[in-house]
């Protein structure tokens, strides 16, 4: 199968931005210069895996290995990009 | 998995959400005398600031309260010579740091102790893209100082966002202005049309633009936002309310969001809430922070909708402007509890109208702050 289009970049979080989880709501955050992003669902556990060294294929098999049966191939990837648009990771 | 903009969690108990933002104005004091400040007319004098431990322990109550995130501002941050003392604080209450500097005193040893004590990203103002014009504006010379800031800044590898106060003297730059942070490679660029708070409102009559300007400089921001790739910066556009007949949404609610604490330590739901004669805010020498935000009656007074007056009390917006700015509504009419009369829909929005619409404004003179007493 052929890869999507972008699956071969390594996406790792903009310098700008702080991941840290926040005890006091209990929330993952990403934390910017002018706004803070809480993170719903399973983001913060693909974010976790980006760190540079992964690719988004590498993070998508990862995910399959560890989420059986979910749809990590369809969902993870237009996910990061979106993630990259805003400028969130690079 | 979906990342969410925070939005106020539906709490079990009758608490208040938490704060998720501290805005510390360090000091009154500022080498620049912008007409369009937003300082209130009765600045602090520097023997009443909150001193370097007392903002520790600010800093220590607001992020075990839930305070993420910290813009250290002024005046100019920068004169406060604990500066640094002040972000490891932060850092250590797990609080993000934003620098908001004119860049006036800004050198590299001053940037690399603020960078080793945690300090994450730095926003830097800039009055005009022209080094003269900038100057005049700020009331004093500045631009080769903020040029330097910029490129210091940059040097570091921190973040670096660029604030411009847009008013009748700049808005036809807006190009110049766009390229200017281009030029100094900054990552985000503000275009904020001026608040009237403070000097600002004081000075109003010389800073408000015509509907003109205004059309022709929000098109040359559409146009940029255009251009500009996905790498380039993030162009930032606040609106002015006073021209587009829509209440701003004010700190997205009071008492809701986040808090400002100034530089004697009153602790206000917003920065121009020092203008309400009878908030009697509370001050952190006094009270624990926790105390503030939840059963404060400055805190309380306009939080949620239950204070509202028609038309906000019935209006299908009222959960998403708040009824604009308390503080507004105040100057404007004399009443606090009135809608903003930025908004097309409030009684009192002929107010704006006519201001928005003076032929004559533009004449008046900038009146400028004398700097902050030491004693």
């Amino acid at each position: 199968m052929k890869a999507a289009p972008g699956t071969d970049w390594r996406p790792v979080p903009a310098p700008a931005i702080v991941r840290r989880h926040d005890p006091v709501r209990d929330a993952d955050l990403l934390i910017l210069p002018e706004r803070v992003v809480v993170l719903t669902g399973r983001a913060e556990t693909v974010l976790a895996l980006c760190d540079g060294t992964r690719s988004v294929r590498g993070i998508v098999d990862e995910l399959a290995e560890r989420f059986p049966g979910a749809p990590v191939a369809t969902d993870v990837p237009p996910f990061l990009e979106r993630l990259r648009t805003e400028g969130w990771l690079r | 998995m979906t990342p969410a903009d925070p939005t106020p969690p539906t709490a079990p108990s009758s608490a208040p959400a938490r704060p998720w933002a501290l805005l510390a104005e360090l000091t009154h004091a500022c080498p620049l005398h912008c007409g369009y400040c937003s300082n209130p007319l009765e600045l602090t004098r520097r023997s009443r600031e909150l001193t370097g431990e007392q903002w520790t322990d600010v800093m220590r109550q607001a992020g075990e309260f839930g305070v993420v995130h910290t813009h250290l501002s002024g005046g100019e941050p920068l004169l406060r010579r604990d500066l640094a003392e002040i972000v490891t604080a932060a850092e250590a209450a797990g609080i993000y740091t934003q620098l908001v500097t004119s860049g006036v005193g800004l050198d590299r040893d001053r940037l690399s102790t603020l960078a080793a004590a945690g300090l994450r990203s730095v926003q830097l103002s800039v009055q005009h893209a022209d080094p003269r014009a900038s100057d005049r504006i700020a009331g004093r010379r500045s631009f080769a100082e903020k040029e330097r800031a910029a490129g210091l800044v940059r040097a570091a590898g921190l973040p670096l966002g660029l604030n411009v106060v847009l008013h009748r003297e700049n808005l036809d730059a807006i190009d110049a202005l766009i390229e200017l942070g281009l030029t100094w490679g900054v990552d985000r660029i503000e275009l904020a049309n001026t608040q009237f708070y403070g000097w600002g409102l004081l000075n109003r009559a010389a800073l408000l633009p015509t509907r003109d300007q205004l059309a022709r400089a929000r098109d040359a921001v559409e146009r940029w936002r255009e251009r500009l790739t996905p790498d380039g910066p993030d162009l930032v556009w606040v609106v002015p309310d006073y021209f587009d007949g829509v209440a701003k949404p004010c700190m997205g609610g009071w008492g809701a969001v986040s808090l400002t604490v100034t530089p004697d330590g009153t602790v206000l739901p917003c920065p121009a809430a020092a203008s309400l004669p009878d908030l009697d805010p509370p001050n952190i020498r006094d009270h624990p922070l926790a105390w503030i935000w939840d059963h404060s009656e400055a805190f309380t007074r306009y939080r949620g909708t239950d204070w509202m007056a028609d038309p906000c009390r019935t209006c299908s917006r009222r959960d998403e402007d708040f009824g604009g700015c308390r503080c507004q509504a105040y100057a404007l009419t004399g009443d606090a509890t009135r809608t903003d009369p930025a908004c097309r829909l409030s009684p009192d929005h002929g107010l704006i109208r006519s201001l928005a619409d003076d032929s004559t404004k533009g004449r008046g003179v900038i009146r400028r702050r004398v700097p902050v007493r030491g004693g």
